[in-house]
């Protein structure tokens, strides 16, 4: 029972994140790609900070991953975006964009 | 005992083969993944505690999770150097637990006393017993009184350290307020490993800032138990540009401080005496004292823990973030606090459910703001290997050769990170 809700939790994830699923239920809090928890340490996760950091919550997931591609080479300026997005690989940066795209206000 | 007997024999047979078969499909899993999802408690209410708690009822309501916090009111230390500087009111520093209670957290405003790692139960100073599936252990870090002679808590109220945010932070600015134009000032700065590695140098660039302006016959010192620190660089060449009154004494350069004597306030190192109109020693440091009633403090005063769930290495069952962790690369700052406790978090939710944590990545971001608009960080992702955590590609510190923009902009991030973090723990 056990071995058969682990191996479901394992393949579910990376078929939501290749489909880019929008359907908020799925990407449960639980089951955030590795890394997507620390994002909201500066992209806030609620509307109405005070803040010139965009949310990523709702946003395309190929216009953020198209971003973190052009952080990483240096095509897109940043602050602190360049040095942070070379520590994620392109499977990485894929499933966090598809699980801040699937999260609904 | 007896009771339990007398129900056994009145069960039929067929009751109890459906409950032993029962019994053979349960019996891998732990207990807890059928029923109540699990009771944690989480000592200490920071960045790290507050928002363990608050992501650990995200991730599932059924988890029952009571925060031991013996204050009130929190204090953030991030933007606290501003409140010293002037540029910045206390106040702002400032937030209750009203929303994590509203978010299902039961808070409990009292200390630990003791811990029972075997029984897995928390006492607590007004008497009560908390009972735990998992214990998790924020409680940020204590000044080591014994780590620097003559440095005690009585002269802690004459030469401040400021380094847990309130009255000691109040205290430093009023010091530097009643300064007679012309005074010393110095900073002693600890070795590693200690909270904040930026922090003495940020405090010392906002003091700088505030003597530029107000009192500009002042001079600074920083007496230095290191040779190295966060953001070198970046700091010194903006001390260059902005602060010639500042001055940096390196440890091969005699800037160690041995110690002080607060009756005259002066700092000793071993070539030099300084008498100061300000001092402000930032001592040596170690995991507050919970660590040692639970513990999972090792012989270096931190806690060592697994890179993987922030599991102690010492205890099983109780996991350790924030200041007060060990576990490779990752610094001890607000950030980090936050992102650990969301991993944790994960971690103990799936270990709650007899599953299996995923490995993590985080990401750590410090701003350190030098003038109004002068804003630096270091920034980095982390994942484990070899079970501590280690520097992924990447990461580093701003620009050296960065436009006055640039120090603008991050300024500016600073401020909108602080708003951020605060929001997600305590709005």
């Amino acid at each position: 029972m056990l071995n058969i809700r682990l191996l479901m939790c394992s393949l579910i994830y990376p078929l939501a994140a290749a489909a880019a699923l929008t359907v908020s239920s799925i990407a449960s809090a639980a089951d955030a790609p590795p890394g997507a928890s620390s994002c909201t340490g500066c992209h806030p996760a609620r509307a109405g900070v005070s803040t010139p950091v965009p949310r990523l919550n709702g946003r395309d997931a190929a216009e953020m991953t198209t971003a973190m591609t052009e952080f990483r080479t240096g095509k897109r300026p940043a602050t602190v975006m360049d040095r942070i997005a070379k520590g994620f690989t392109d499977d990485e940066t894929k499933a966090i964009a598809a699980y801040f795209a699937a999260q609904k206000d | 005992m007896t009771k339990t007997k007398g129900i056994a024999r009145r069960l039929t047979r067929r009751d109890v083969m459906k409950s032993a078969a029962a019994a053979a499909v349960l019996l891998p899993m732990p207990a807890l993944a059928q029923g109540a999802a699990g009771r944690v408690v989480v000592i200490g209410g920071g960045f790290a505690g507050a928002s363990c708690a608050r992501a650990l009822k995200a991730l599932d309501a059924r988890i029952n999770v009571t925060l031991v916090e013996a204050s009130r009111t929190f204090t953030a230390c991030p933007f606290s150097n501003l409140v010293i500087a002037g540029m910045r009111e206390l106040t702002a520093q400032q937030f209750g637990y009203d929303k994590v209670a509203a978010s299902g957290v039961t808070m409990a405003f009292s200390s630990a006393s003791g811990v029972d790692p075997q029984a897995k139960s928390v006492t607590l100073a007004d008497g009560n017993r908390l009972a735990y599936d998992r214990l998790v252990l924020a409680p940020g870090i204590d000044i080591r009184w014994d780590g620097l002679p003559g440095y005690d808590e009585a002269a802690a109220n004459v030469m401040p350290h400021a380094w847990k945010a309130g009255e000691q932070t109040t205290l430093l600015r009023r010091q530097l307020e009643s300064m007679e134009d012309g005074g010393l000032v110095v900073i002693s700065a600890p070795a590693n490993p200690f909270r904040c590695p930026p922090g003495p140098y940020e405090r010392a660039s906002l003091m700088a800032y505030y003597l530029k302006t107000k009192k500009p016959k002042s001079k600074l010192i920083v007496l230095d138990a290191k040779d190295a620190f966060s953001k070198q660089r970046l700091f010194q060449n903006a001390w260059k540009e902005l602060y010639p009154n500042l001055e940096w004494v390196s440890l091969s350069s005699g800037g160690k401080v041995t110690s002080v004597e607060p009756s005259s306030k002066t700092v000793v190192t071993d070539f030099s005496r300084h008498q100061a109109a300000v001092a402000n020693i930032i001592p040596p440091q170690k995991a507050a004292r919970v660590a040692d009633l639970a513990q999972v403090a090792d012989r270096s005063g931190w806690c060592p823990v697994d890179a993987m769930t922030f599991e102690s290495k010492q205890q099983p069952n109780i996991h350790v973030i924030g200041d007060a962790a060990i576990m490779g690369a990752m610094p001890k700052s607000a950030f980090s606090a936050n992102a650990q406790a969301k991993v944790c978090a994960a971690a103990v939710a799936k270990l709650l459910a007899g599953e299996k944590p995923v490995e993590p990545r985080l990401i750590n971001t410090c701003y350190s703001v030098l003038a109004p608009d002068y804003g630096i960080t270091v920034a980095g992702a982390y994942r484990p290997k070899d079970g501590v955590l280690v520097d992924a590609e990447g990461g580093g510190v701003s620009p050296i050769d960065a436009p006055a923009s640039t120090r603008a902009a991050e300024a500016r991030y600073a401020d909108g990170w602080f708003n951020t973090i605060t929001a997600e723990v305590f709005g």
